[in-house]
């Protein structure tokens, strides 16, 4: 694992030895907050076999680093750590793991949200869901970049132009 | 110049991995992907403005009205849907 704070891989992660190597180095840690996603069996209505999550290769890390590094600027943290998986993956699975560590457990409760609420609207990852009623694309949720607003952050990038007055106005 | 468009996920599909274009005059990204669109068929189908498209400039999300340069990788992709 080193010291690599993301990483984009087809294999399942152990939360634990995430963690444990995440304040490995640090006595300072006092609190480490973890988020870890899953793979839903069910999504409107249909039963979900397996997804696969698409990314965008070279983009992803370098878009996530970016965002680690607004969360070290905004809180008081003392290490973070973003694990993503990629390719197919089965109902149940584990798909995500942010783990960020800190003196005390407001700012590492705080980095974490912030962390997920920004990697579900920036970070290049895109599902596709196999299911019985056929596969399809995950769609965008506007609450996604609600809660992104939350921390005073406006969703990826389409911005008003005077060129382009439609781009503002996308569907989501 | 020449510019490198990359599409993913639901494009990807409609239209292939990648594209090079040649371009005779300065663009932005959105200039591009509205000429994109005019080629009518998919490309009109998923780039069009009724789509949620969003956008990289050298693998950086970026707005419509950044300015695309020689050797510039640009991608096009849906909404962002990992985590």
């Amino acid at each position: 694992m080193g010291s690599a704070r993301v990483a984009i891989q087809t294999e399942d992660f152990d939360a634990s030895a995430e963690i444990a190597a995440l304040r490995a180095d640090d006595g300072s840690i006092g609190a480490v907050a973890a988020f870890v996603g899953t793979v839903r069996d069910r999504s409107d209505g249909a039963r979900v076999a397996s997804m696969e999550l698409e990314h965008y290769p070279g983009m992803t890390e370098s878009a996530i680093e970016a965002m680690i590094d607004k969360a070290f600027a905004r809180f008081d943290i003392r290490a973070a750590r973003v694990v993503h998986r990629i390719g197919e993956l089965a109902a149940r699975e584990q798909i995500v793991l942010v783990a960020v560590a800190s003196a005390h457990r407001g700012q590492a409760f705080q980095a974490c949200e912030f962390l997920m609420d920004y990697l579900k609207t920036d970070a290049p990852f895109w599902k596709k869901e196999a299911t019985d009623a056929g596969a399809r694309w995950v769609d965008a949720r506007v609450a996604d970049d609600a809660a992104l607003a939350r921390w005073g952050i406006e969703a990826a990038t389409v911005e008003p132009s005077p060129n382009h007055p439609g781009a503002a106005g996308s569907p989501r | 110049m020449k510019i490198e468009v990359r599409y993913f996920a639901s494009l990807r599909e409609a239209l292939g991995n990648a594209e090079s274009v040649v371009l005779d005059e300065a663009t932005t990204v959105g200039a591009r992907r509205d000429a994109l669109a005019a080629r009518g068929g998919r490309h009109a189908e998923v780039l069009g403005r009724k789509r949620a498209v969003r956008s990289a400039r050298n693998r950086v999300m970026c707005a419509e009205s950044v300015a695309v340069s020689e050797g510039d990788e640009i991608g096009f992709f849906p909404p962002v849907t990992g985590g």
